[in-house]
Protein backbone atom coordinates (compact mmCIF):
# COMPACT_ATOMS: atom_id res chain seq x y z
CA UNK A 1 0.00 0.00 0.00
CA UNK A 2 1.15 3.77 -0.61
CA UNK A 3 2.78 5.57 2.06
CA UNK A 4 3.47 9.28 1.51
CA UNK A 5 5.44 12.27 1.74
CA UNK A 6 5.89 12.42 5.67
CA UNK A 7 4.21 16.05 5.99
CA UNK A 8 1.40 14.35 4.64
CA UNK A 9 0.86 11.65 6.93
CA UNK A 10 -2.04 12.19 8.80
CA UNK A 11 -3.74 11.29 5.07
CA UNK A 12 -2.23 7.31 5.47
CA UNK A 13 -6.06 6.22 6.05
CA UNK A 14 -6.66 7.74 2.81
CA UNK A 15 -3.98 5.70 0.79
CA UNK A 16 -6.13 3.10 -0.80
CA UNK A 17 -7.48 6.33 -2.76
CA UNK A 18 -3.65 6.40 -4.22
CA UNK A 19 -4.62 4.68 -7.58
CA UNK A 20 -3.15 5.07 -10.66
CA UNK A 21 -5.07 4.92 -13.21
CA UNK A 22 -8.49 7.56 -13.61
CA UNK A 23 -10.31 4.39 -14.23
CA UNK A 24 -10.09 3.11 -10.79
CA UNK A 25 -10.13 6.45 -9.33
CA UNK A 26 -13.98 6.83 -10.65
CA UNK A 27 -14.51 2.79 -9.96
CA UNK A 28 -14.14 3.23 -6.15
CA UNK A 29 -16.32 7.24 -6.26
CA UNK A 30 -19.08 4.60 -8.02
CA UNK A 31 -18.03 2.21 -5.60
CA UNK A 32 -18.38 4.67 -2.76
CA UNK A 33 -20.91 6.41 -0.09
CA UNK A 34 -21.77 10.40 -0.42
CA UNK A 35 -20.61 9.83 3.28
CA UNK A 36 -17.25 8.05 2.91
CA UNK A 37 -16.71 10.45 -0.22
CA UNK A 38 -17.72 13.57 1.74
CA UNK A 39 -15.39 12.32 4.63
CA UNK A 40 -12.13 11.88 1.95
CA UNK A 41 -12.78 15.10 0.82
CA UNK A 42 -12.89 17.04 3.73
CA UNK A 43 -9.85 15.53 5.02
CA UNK A 44 -7.82 16.01 1.51
CA UNK A 45 -8.99 19.59 0.13
CA UNK A 46 -7.37 21.04 2.55
CA UNK A 47 -4.20 20.20 2.24
CA UNK A 48 -4.26 20.58 -1.75
CA UNK A 49 -5.09 23.81 -1.32
CA UNK A 50 -2.05 24.71 1.11
CA UNK A 51 0.29 22.43 -0.90
CA UNK A 52 -0.08 24.30 -3.95
CA UNK A 53 3.80 25.02 -3.76
CA UNK A 54 5.21 22.08 -2.64
CA UNK A 55 3.42 20.22 -5.93
CA UNK A 56 4.96 22.93 -8.47
CA UNK A 57 8.22 21.82 -6.80
CA UNK A 58 7.27 18.17 -7.38
CA UNK A 59 9.04 17.65 -10.94
CA UNK A 60 7.10 14.56 -12.71
CA UNK A 61 11.00 13.08 -14.19
CA UNK A 62 11.95 11.05 -11.50
CA UNK A 63 9.54 11.29 -9.26
CA UNK A 64 10.07 9.42 -5.72
CA UNK A 65 7.38 6.60 -5.14
CA UNK A 66 6.38 8.74 -1.90
CA UNK A 67 5.46 11.71 -4.12
CA UNK A 68 4.22 9.76 -7.03
CA UNK A 69 1.21 7.89 -4.63
CA UNK A 70 0.63 11.77 -3.15
CA UNK A 71 -0.30 12.56 -7.24
CA UNK A 72 -2.39 10.33 -7.52
CA UNK A 73 -4.09 10.93 -4.36
CA UNK A 74 -4.91 14.30 -5.36
CA UNK A 75 -6.28 12.65 -8.68
CA UNK A 76 -8.66 11.08 -6.74
CA UNK A 77 -9.65 14.23 -5.04
CA UNK A 78 -10.09 15.53 -8.44
CA UNK A 79 -12.69 12.45 -9.39
CA UNK A 80 -14.24 13.26 -5.82
CA UNK A 81 -15.14 16.65 -5.93
CA UNK A 82 -17.55 16.40 -8.71
CA UNK A 83 -20.15 14.28 -6.74
CA UNK A 84 -19.09 16.39 -3.35
CA UNK A 85 -19.34 19.97 -5.24
CA UNK A 86 -21.56 19.30 -7.79
CA UNK A 87 -23.85 16.50 -8.20
CA UNK A 88 -24.68 14.94 -4.35
CA UNK A 89 -24.91 11.84 -5.69
CA UNK A 90 -21.80 9.57 -6.81
CA UNK A 91 -22.72 9.41 -10.57
CA UNK A 92 -22.83 11.88 -12.70
CA UNK A 93 -27.32 13.11 -12.76
CA UNK A 94 -29.11 11.32 -15.61
CA UNK A 95 -25.70 9.52 -17.06
CA UNK A 96 -28.10 6.35 -16.51
CA UNK A 97 -26.08 3.39 -18.29
CA UNK A 98 -23.69 5.49 -20.41
CA UNK A 99 -19.95 4.79 -19.56
CA UNK A 100 -16.98 6.65 -20.57
CA UNK A 101 -14.36 4.80 -20.48
CA UNK A 102 -10.30 6.04 -20.35
CA UNK A 103 -8.06 3.84 -23.01
CA UNK A 104 -4.84 5.87 -23.07
CA UNK A 105 -3.53 8.00 -19.97
CA UNK A 106 -0.51 9.83 -18.86
CA UNK A 107 1.96 7.60 -16.55
CA UNK A 108 2.24 9.26 -14.21
CA UNK B 1 -31.73 40.70 -30.13
CA UNK B 2 -27.38 39.08 -31.13
CA UNK B 3 -24.60 39.96 -29.25
CA UNK B 4 -22.16 39.17 -31.72
CA UNK B 5 -22.83 39.96 -35.72
CA UNK B 6 -24.15 37.74 -37.90
CA UNK B 7 -23.68 38.05 -41.52
CA UNK B 8 -25.45 40.12 -44.20
CA UNK B 9 -27.35 37.61 -45.22
CA UNK B 10 -29.19 37.93 -42.26
CA UNK B 11 -28.74 34.28 -40.24
CA UNK B 12 -25.74 32.15 -40.52
CA UNK B 13 -28.19 29.49 -42.60
CA UNK B 14 -29.23 31.45 -44.98
CA UNK B 15 -25.23 32.88 -45.62
CA UNK B 16 -24.59 29.25 -46.47
CA UNK B 17 -27.45 29.08 -48.69
CA UNK B 18 -29.18 26.22 -46.28
CA UNK B 19 -32.85 25.59 -46.19
CA UNK B 20 -34.47 26.88 -43.20
CA UNK B 21 -37.56 24.82 -42.66
CA UNK B 22 -37.69 21.98 -40.77
CA UNK B 23 -35.58 19.03 -41.04
CA UNK B 24 -36.57 15.26 -41.11
CA UNK B 25 -33.53 12.86 -39.17
CA UNK B 26 -34.60 10.05 -41.51
CA UNK B 27 -30.96 9.82 -42.49
CA UNK B 28 -30.37 8.48 -38.79
CA UNK B 29 -33.14 6.23 -38.17
CA UNK B 30 -32.90 4.18 -41.46
CA UNK B 31 -30.73 0.92 -41.35
CA UNK B 32 -31.00 1.48 -45.07
CA UNK B 33 -29.77 4.50 -45.50
CA UNK B 34 -26.87 3.47 -43.25
CA UNK B 35 -26.05 0.78 -45.53
CA UNK B 36 -25.50 3.68 -48.19
CA UNK B 37 -23.40 5.70 -45.77
CA UNK B 38 -20.82 2.77 -45.54
CA UNK B 39 -20.03 3.03 -49.21
CA UNK B 40 -20.93 6.47 -50.20
CA UNK B 41 -19.37 8.27 -47.09
CA UNK B 42 -16.83 5.91 -45.00
CA UNK B 43 -15.25 4.32 -48.16
CA UNK B 44 -14.97 7.66 -50.25
CA UNK B 45 -13.56 10.20 -47.54
CA UNK B 46 -10.64 10.53 -45.73
CA UNK B 47 -10.65 9.10 -41.85
CA UNK B 48 -8.58 10.20 -39.51
CA UNK B 49 -7.16 7.02 -37.86
CA UNK B 50 -4.17 8.25 -35.79
CA UNK B 51 -1.83 10.42 -35.27
CA UNK B 52 2.36 10.29 -36.14
CA UNK B 53 3.27 10.04 -32.41
CA UNK B 54 1.61 6.73 -32.34
CA UNK B 55 4.15 5.35 -34.36
CA UNK B 56 7.04 6.57 -33.22
CA UNK B 57 9.48 4.01 -34.64
CA UNK B 58 10.78 1.90 -37.57
CA UNK B 59 8.52 -0.73 -36.99
CA UNK B 60 5.36 0.69 -34.76
CA UNK B 61 2.45 -0.52 -35.68
CA UNK B 62 -1.65 -0.18 -34.82
CA UNK B 63 -4.84 -1.38 -36.39
CA UNK B 64 -8.17 0.58 -36.18
CA UNK B 65 -11.71 -1.46 -36.51
CA UNK B 66 -13.25 0.79 -39.04
CA UNK B 67 -16.92 -1.20 -39.19
CA UNK B 68 -18.43 1.46 -41.31
CA UNK B 69 -16.14 1.17 -44.07
CA UNK B 70 -16.28 -2.81 -43.68
CA UNK B 71 -13.04 -3.83 -42.96
CA UNK B 72 -10.25 -3.30 -40.21
CA UNK B 73 -7.00 -1.37 -41.65
CA UNK B 74 -3.27 -2.17 -39.83
CA UNK B 75 -0.93 0.89 -39.85
CA UNK B 76 2.64 0.60 -39.87
CA UNK B 77 5.58 2.85 -40.54
CA UNK B 78 8.03 0.77 -42.06
CA UNK B 79 11.75 0.20 -42.18
CA UNK B 80 12.21 3.68 -44.31
CA UNK B 81 9.85 5.24 -41.67
CA UNK B 82 7.26 5.72 -44.36
CA UNK B 83 3.83 5.03 -42.98
CA UNK B 84 1.36 2.39 -44.49
CA UNK B 85 -1.53 1.37 -44.60
CA UNK B 86 -2.74 -2.34 -45.45
CA UNK B 87 -6.25 -4.15 -45.13
CA UNK B 88 -5.60 -6.15 -42.49
CA UNK B 89 -5.90 -9.16 -44.20
CA UNK B 90 -3.79 -12.49 -44.71
CA UNK B 91 -4.02 -12.94 -48.47
CA UNK B 92 -3.50 -16.90 -48.51
CA UNK B 93 -7.54 -17.37 -47.13
CA UNK B 94 -8.31 -14.32 -45.36
CA UNK B 95 -7.45 -14.47 -42.08
CA UNK B 96 -7.28 -11.17 -40.00
CA UNK B 97 -3.56 -10.47 -40.09
CA UNK B 98 -2.66 -8.44 -36.71
CA UNK B 99 -4.95 -9.03 -33.68
CA UNK B 100 -4.35 -10.12 -29.97
CA UNK B 101 -6.40 -12.87 -28.13
CA UNK B 102 -9.54 -11.13 -29.57
CA UNK B 103 -9.85 -10.69 -33.16
CA UNK B 104 -12.62 -7.61 -33.36
CA UNK B 105 -10.24 -5.78 -30.39
CA UNK B 106 -7.88 -2.99 -31.52
CA UNK B 107 -4.09 -3.47 -30.98
CA UNK B 108 -0.92 -1.54 -31.51
CA UNK B 109 3.02 -2.49 -31.20
CA UNK B 110 6.43 -2.96 -32.25
CA UNK B 111 7.73 -5.79 -34.88
CA UNK B 112 9.76 -6.50 -38.09
CA UNK B 113 7.53 -8.28 -39.92
CA UNK B 114 3.83 -9.38 -39.71
CA UNK B 115 3.14 -13.31 -39.52
CA UNK B 116 -0.35 -14.81 -40.03
CA UNK B 117 -1.21 -17.04 -37.31
CA UNK B 118 -3.19 -18.78 -39.08
CA UNK B 119 -0.59 -20.67 -41.64
CA UNK B 120 2.52 -18.54 -41.20
CA UNK B 121 2.35 -16.54 -43.99
CA UNK B 122 4.56 -13.65 -43.26
CA UNK B 123 4.70 -9.98 -44.68
CA UNK B 124 6.99 -7.33 -44.93
CA UNK B 125 6.53 -3.84 -43.13
CA UNK B 126 6.14 -2.87 -46.92
CA UNK B 127 3.67 -4.88 -46.98
CA UNK B 128 5.45 -7.70 -49.64
CA UNK B 129 5.37 -11.43 -49.55
CA UNK B 130 8.00 -12.96 -47.25
CA UNK B 131 7.28 -16.59 -46.44
CA UNK B 132 5.16 -18.96 -47.60
CA UNK B 133 4.76 -22.19 -45.52
CA UNK B 134 5.56 -24.94 -47.34
CA UNK B 135 5.97 -23.05 -50.54
CA UNK B 136 6.58 -26.22 -53.24
CA UNK B 137 2.98 -27.32 -52.44
CA UNK B 138 1.13 -24.37 -54.37
CA UNK B 139 0.79 -24.12 -58.00
CA UNK B 140 3.12 -22.03 -59.67
CA UNK B 141 2.67 -19.51 -56.87
CA UNK B 142 4.36 -16.17 -57.86
CA UNK B 143 5.39 -14.28 -53.62
CA UNK B 144 5.05 -11.04 -55.59
CA UNK B 145 1.32 -11.10 -56.65
CA UNK B 146 0.40 -11.88 -53.09
CA UNK B 147 1.47 -8.48 -51.21
CA UNK B 148 -1.09 -6.95 -48.29
CA UNK B 149 -3.67 -4.93 -49.70
CA UNK B 150 -2.70 -1.46 -49.81
CA UNK B 151 -5.13 1.64 -48.39
CA UNK B 152 -4.69 5.19 -49.17
CA UNK B 153 -2.74 6.60 -46.64
CA UNK B 154 -1.87 10.52 -45.88
CA UNK B 155 -0.74 12.89 -43.24
CA UNK B 156 -1.59 16.29 -42.45
CA UNK B 157 -0.09 18.26 -39.45
CA UNK B 158 0.82 14.67 -37.86
CA UNK B 159 -3.15 13.42 -38.16
CA UNK B 160 -2.85 10.08 -39.72
CA UNK B 161 -5.52 9.54 -42.57
CA UNK B 162 -6.70 6.50 -44.66
CA UNK B 163 -8.97 6.45 -47.98
CA UNK B 164 -10.61 3.58 -49.26
CA UNK B 165 -11.29 5.70 -53.14
CA UNK B 166 -8.20 5.20 -55.20
CA UNK B 167 -9.95 8.17 -57.03
CA UNK B 168 -10.06 10.32 -54.16
CA UNK B 169 -8.05 13.69 -54.33
CA UNK B 170 -4.84 14.33 -52.31
CA UNK B 171 -5.39 14.50 -48.06
CA UNK B 172 -4.09 18.30 -48.29
CA UNK B 173 -6.87 19.15 -50.86
CA UNK B 174 -9.51 17.27 -49.17
CA UNK B 175 -8.71 19.29 -46.06
CA UNK B 176 -9.68 22.64 -47.92
CA UNK B 177 -9.69 26.09 -46.63
CA UNK B 178 -10.63 25.54 -42.99
CA UNK B 179 -7.38 23.03 -42.77
CA UNK B 180 -5.16 25.21 -44.78
CA UNK B 181 -5.85 28.02 -42.04
CA UNK B 182 -5.03 25.99 -38.58
CA UNK B 183 -2.27 24.19 -40.68
CA UNK B 184 1.61 25.32 -38.31
CA UNK B 185 -0.62 24.56 -34.99
CA UNK B 186 2.07 23.07 -32.74
CA UNK B 187 0.36 19.54 -32.63
CA UNK B 188 3.61 17.90 -32.35
CA UNK B 189 3.95 19.62 -28.77
CA UNK B 190 0.60 18.76 -27.62
CA UNK B 191 2.11 14.91 -26.70
CA UNK B 192 0.02 14.19 -23.26
CA UNK B 193 -2.77 12.26 -24.33
CA UNK B 194 -5.62 11.56 -22.37
CA UNK B 195 -8.34 9.28 -24.46
CA UNK B 196 -11.50 8.45 -23.54
CA UNK B 197 -13.97 5.51 -25.14
CA UNK B 198 -17.51 5.14 -25.63
CA UNK B 199 -20.46 2.53 -27.03
CA UNK B 200 -22.95 5.28 -27.50
CA UNK B 201 -26.76 4.01 -28.60
CA UNK B 202 -27.48 6.55 -31.38
CA UNK B 203 -26.60 6.99 -34.92
CA UNK B 204 -23.20 8.96 -35.14
CA UNK B 205 -24.39 11.70 -36.79
CA UNK B 206 -26.75 13.21 -33.84
CA UNK B 207 -23.44 12.65 -31.46
CA UNK B 208 -21.80 15.20 -33.92
CA UNK B 209 -24.98 17.69 -33.75
CA UNK B 210 -24.55 17.60 -29.97
CA UNK B 211 -21.42 18.64 -30.27
CA UNK B 212 -21.39 20.94 -33.42
CA UNK B 213 -24.10 23.36 -31.50
CA UNK B 214 -23.79 25.17 -27.84
CA UNK B 215 -27.53 25.93 -27.80
CA UNK B 216 -27.79 23.16 -25.36
CA UNK B 217 -25.16 23.55 -23.04
CA UNK B 218 -26.51 26.34 -20.60
CA UNK B 219 -29.63 24.03 -20.20
CA UNK B 220 -28.28 20.58 -20.36
CA UNK B 221 -25.26 21.30 -18.16
CA UNK B 222 -26.61 23.55 -15.42
CA UNK B 223 -25.47 21.97 -12.96
CA UNK B 224 -21.77 22.17 -13.74
CA UNK B 225 -21.77 26.20 -12.88
CA UNK B 226 -22.89 27.37 -9.43
CA UNK B 227 -26.26 28.20 -9.22
CA UNK B 228 -26.00 31.85 -9.46
CA UNK B 229 -23.80 31.54 -12.60
CA UNK B 230 -26.11 29.23 -14.52
CA UNK B 231 -28.76 31.00 -13.92
CA UNK B 232 -26.89 34.29 -15.78
CA UNK B 233 -25.81 31.83 -18.57
CA UNK B 234 -29.56 30.40 -19.16
CA UNK B 235 -30.70 34.41 -19.54
CA UNK B 236 -27.97 35.23 -21.81
CA UNK B 237 -28.49 32.09 -24.21
CA UNK B 238 -26.18 31.06 -26.54
CA UNK B 239 -24.52 32.53 -30.26
CA UNK B 240 -21.21 31.46 -31.74
CA UNK B 241 -18.79 34.05 -32.30
CA UNK B 242 -18.77 32.91 -35.94
CA UNK B 243 -19.59 30.21 -38.27
CA UNK B 244 -17.53 28.89 -41.04
CA UNK B 245 -18.34 26.47 -43.97
CA UNK B 246 -16.08 25.22 -47.15
CA UNK B 247 -17.23 22.17 -49.05
CA UNK B 248 -18.14 19.35 -46.63
CA UNK B 249 -16.41 20.59 -43.56
CA UNK B 250 -17.45 22.83 -40.71
CA UNK B 251 -16.27 25.00 -37.86
CA UNK B 252 -18.28 26.94 -35.23
CA UNK B 253 -16.18 29.56 -33.26
CA UNK B 254 -17.20 30.25 -29.39
CA UNK B 255 -16.79 32.72 -26.87
CA UNK B 256 -14.87 31.57 -23.48
CA UNK B 257 -14.49 33.89 -20.59
CA UNK B 258 -13.91 30.80 -18.01
CA UNK B 259 -10.33 30.16 -18.51
CA UNK B 260 -9.91 32.12 -16.31
CA UNK B 261 -12.87 33.12 -15.06
CA UNK B 262 -13.74 36.52 -14.05
CA UNK B 263 -14.72 36.11 -10.80
CA UNK B 264 -12.77 33.36 -8.64
CA UNK B 265 -16.31 32.97 -6.86
CA UNK B 266 -18.26 31.35 -10.03
CA UNK B 267 -16.32 28.57 -10.30
CA UNK B 268 -16.17 25.28 -8.14
CA UNK B 269 -13.63 25.14 -5.46
CA UNK B 270 -11.36 22.19 -6.82
CA UNK B 271 -11.12 24.40 -10.10
CA UNK B 272 -10.22 27.54 -7.91
CA UNK B 273 -7.27 25.85 -5.94
CA UNK B 274 -6.24 24.18 -9.61
CA UNK B 275 -7.08 27.19 -11.68
CA UNK B 276 -8.10 24.47 -14.34
CA UNK B 277 -11.57 23.72 -15.54
CA UNK B 278 -13.29 22.54 -18.97
CA UNK B 279 -12.06 25.35 -20.95
CA UNK B 280 -8.65 24.01 -19.81
CA UNK B 281 -5.62 25.21 -17.58
CA UNK B 282 -5.79 28.81 -16.97
CA UNK B 283 -2.50 29.20 -17.16
CA UNK B 284 -1.67 28.30 -21.08
CA UNK B 285 1.50 27.25 -21.92
CA UNK B 286 3.37 29.03 -24.39
CA UNK B 287 3.47 27.89 -27.46
CA UNK B 288 3.94 31.05 -29.82
CA UNK B 289 1.25 32.90 -32.42
CA UNK B 290 -1.98 31.05 -33.39
CA UNK B 291 -2.42 30.29 -37.26
CA UNK B 292 -4.78 32.85 -39.09
CA UNK B 293 -7.89 30.18 -39.34
CA UNK B 294 -8.32 30.40 -35.49
CA UNK B 295 -10.68 32.79 -33.94
CA UNK B 296 -11.92 33.79 -37.63
CA UNK B 297 -14.15 37.00 -36.05
CA UNK B 298 -11.19 38.10 -34.15
CA UNK B 299 -13.06 38.63 -30.92
CA UNK B 300 -11.30 39.54 -27.92
CA UNK B 301 -13.97 37.00 -25.66
CA UNK B 302 -12.62 34.26 -28.28
CA UNK B 303 -12.41 30.40 -26.06
CA UNK B 304 -12.69 27.70 -28.59
CA UNK B 305 -13.14 26.57 -32.32
CA UNK B 306 -14.84 23.52 -33.26
CA UNK B 307 -13.71 22.04 -36.84
CA UNK B 308 -16.13 18.85 -38.00
CA UNK B 309 -13.46 17.63 -40.94
CA UNK B 310 -16.05 15.35 -42.94
CA UNK B 311 -17.22 12.77 -41.49
CA UNK B 312 -16.52 12.32 -38.57
CA UNK B 313 -13.37 13.96 -37.18
CA UNK B 314 -13.76 17.03 -34.91
CA UNK B 315 -10.76 19.23 -33.91
CA UNK B 316 -11.33 21.41 -30.95
CA UNK B 317 -8.62 24.03 -30.54
CA UNK B 318 -9.02 26.05 -27.06
CA UNK B 319 -7.54 29.39 -26.40
CA UNK B 320 -5.45 28.12 -23.40
CA UNK B 321 -3.33 26.42 -25.65
CA UNK B 322 -4.62 22.50 -25.71
CA UNK B 323 -6.74 20.61 -28.04
CA UNK B 324 -9.13 17.67 -28.19
CA UNK B 325 -10.16 15.52 -30.56
CA UNK B 326 -13.91 13.79 -31.21
CA UNK B 327 -13.94 10.48 -33.47
CA UNK B 328 -17.73 8.78 -34.03
CA UNK B 329 -17.26 5.29 -35.51
CA UNK B 330 -20.55 3.59 -36.62
CA UNK B 331 -21.23 0.36 -35.72
CA UNK B 332 -25.08 -0.02 -36.92
CA UNK B 333 -27.12 2.81 -37.84
CA UNK B 334 -28.27 3.47 -34.39
CA UNK B 335 -24.77 2.71 -32.58
CA UNK B 336 -21.36 3.85 -32.78
CA UNK B 337 -18.26 4.39 -31.07
CA UNK B 338 -17.19 7.68 -29.53
CA UNK B 339 -13.91 8.48 -29.15
CA UNK B 340 -13.11 11.23 -26.93
CA UNK B 341 -8.83 12.65 -26.63
CA UNK B 342 -7.38 15.48 -25.36
CA UNK B 343 -3.96 17.10 -26.02
CA UNK B 344 -1.95 18.94 -24.07
CA UNK B 345 1.99 20.03 -23.69
CA UNK B 346 3.71 17.41 -21.20
CA UNK B 347 3.42 19.13 -17.59
CA UNK B 348 6.20 19.73 -15.78
CA UNK B 349 5.43 19.07 -12.38
CA UNK B 350 2.52 16.90 -10.27
CA UNK B 351 0.32 20.68 -9.90
CA UNK B 352 0.49 20.78 -13.92
CA UNK B 353 -0.17 16.93 -14.11
CA UNK B 354 -3.32 17.61 -11.44
CA UNK B 355 -4.22 20.88 -13.49
CA UNK B 356 -4.92 18.69 -16.63
CA UNK B 357 -6.26 15.78 -14.57
CA UNK B 358 -8.80 18.13 -13.66
CA UNK B 359 -9.61 19.55 -17.17
CA UNK B 360 -9.87 15.81 -18.65
CA UNK B 361 -12.43 14.39 -15.59
CA UNK B 362 -14.79 17.48 -16.11
CA UNK B 363 -14.33 16.57 -19.96
CA UNK B 364 -15.82 13.45 -18.96
CA UNK B 365 -18.43 14.42 -16.85
CA UNK B 366 -19.60 16.72 -19.55
CA UNK B 367 -19.35 13.63 -21.96
CA UNK B 368 -21.38 11.49 -19.96
CA UNK B 369 -24.55 13.55 -19.56
CA UNK B 370 -24.31 13.80 -23.01
CA UNK B 371 -23.71 10.54 -24.60
CA UNK B 372 -26.82 9.23 -22.22
CA UNK B 373 -29.13 12.11 -23.91
CA UNK B 374 -27.95 10.80 -27.36
CA UNK B 375 -29.37 7.37 -26.85
CA UNK B 376 -32.84 9.28 -25.38
CA UNK B 377 -33.14 11.01 -28.70
CA UNK B 378 -32.77 8.35 -30.92
CA UNK B 379 -35.11 6.32 -29.25
CA UNK B 380 -37.77 8.56 -29.35
CA UNK B 381 -36.98 9.69 -33.18
CA UNK B 382 -36.95 5.68 -33.93
CA UNK B 383 -40.77 6.04 -32.91
CA UNK B 384 -41.38 8.48 -36.10
CA UNK B 385 -43.86 9.83 -33.82
CA UNK B 386 -42.70 13.39 -34.81
CA UNK B 387 -40.65 13.50 -38.12
CA UNK B 388 -40.40 17.21 -39.08
CA UNK B 389 -38.27 19.12 -36.46
CA UNK B 390 -37.25 22.90 -36.59
CA UNK B 391 -33.71 24.00 -36.01
CA UNK B 392 -32.65 27.44 -34.92
CA UNK B 393 -29.76 29.42 -36.73
CA UNK B 394 -27.30 28.42 -33.95
CA UNK B 395 -28.26 25.14 -35.10
CA UNK B 396 -26.66 25.88 -38.91
CA UNK B 397 -23.62 23.09 -38.64
CA UNK B 398 -26.26 20.35 -37.96
CA UNK B 399 -28.27 21.16 -40.94
CA UNK B 400 -25.21 21.35 -42.92
CA UNK B 401 -23.76 18.02 -41.92
CA UNK B 402 -27.06 15.82 -42.67
CA UNK B 403 -26.97 18.36 -45.88
CA UNK B 404 -23.58 17.21 -46.98
CA UNK B 405 -23.84 13.36 -45.69
CA UNK B 406 -27.31 13.30 -48.21
CA UNK B 407 -25.70 14.85 -50.94
CA UNK B 408 -22.44 11.92 -51.00
CA UNK B 409 -25.42 9.45 -50.60
CA UNK B 410 -27.11 11.05 -53.18
CA UNK B 411 -23.83 11.69 -55.89
CA UNK B 412 -23.17 7.72 -55.07
CA UNK B 413 -26.12 6.58 -55.82
CA UNK B 414 -26.37 8.39 -59.07
CA UNK B 415 -23.08 6.54 -60.21
CA UNK B 416 -24.11 2.95 -59.10
CA UNK B 417 -26.18 0.62 -60.96
CA UNK B 418 -29.77 0.26 -60.22
CA UNK B 419 -32.50 1.44 -58.99
CA UNK B 420 -32.00 4.11 -56.35
CA UNK B 421 -33.44 3.23 -52.45
CA UNK B 422 -36.83 4.80 -51.73
CA UNK B 423 -35.24 6.04 -48.49
CA UNK B 424 -33.10 8.93 -50.33
CA UNK B 425 -36.85 10.01 -51.56
CA UNK B 426 -38.07 10.33 -48.23
CA UNK B 427 -35.36 12.32 -46.84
Amino acid sequence: MATLPAAFAELEPFADWALPSEHDRYAKRIASTMHQLQTFYDAVFPRLEDSVDYLRQVALDGISDEDRSLLWLFSSLVTVSFPVEVWSQPRVPDSGASALDVVVEPVP
Amino acid sequence: MPHFTKPAAGTWTEAFELPTEPVSYEDSISPDFYELERDAVFRRTWLNVGRVEQLPKNGSYFTRELDAARTSVVLVRDMKGEIQAFHNMCRHRGNKLVWNDFPQHETSGTCRQFTCKYHGWRYGLEGELTFVQQESEFFNLDKGDYGLVPVGVDVWEGFIFVNFDPEAPPLRQYMGRLGAGIEGYPFHKMTQVHKYRAEIGSNWKLFIDAFMEFYHAPVLHAKQATEEESRKLQGYGYEALAYDVDGPHAMVSSWGGMAPPKDESMVKPIERVLRSGLFGVWDAPDIGELPDGLNPARHPAWGEDSFLFFPNFMLLVWKPNWYLTYHYWPTSYNTHIFEGTLYFVPPENAYERLQQELAAVTFKEYGLQDGNTLEATQTMLESRAVTQFPLCDQEVMLRHLHTVTRRYVDDYQQHQPGTPVSVIAAS
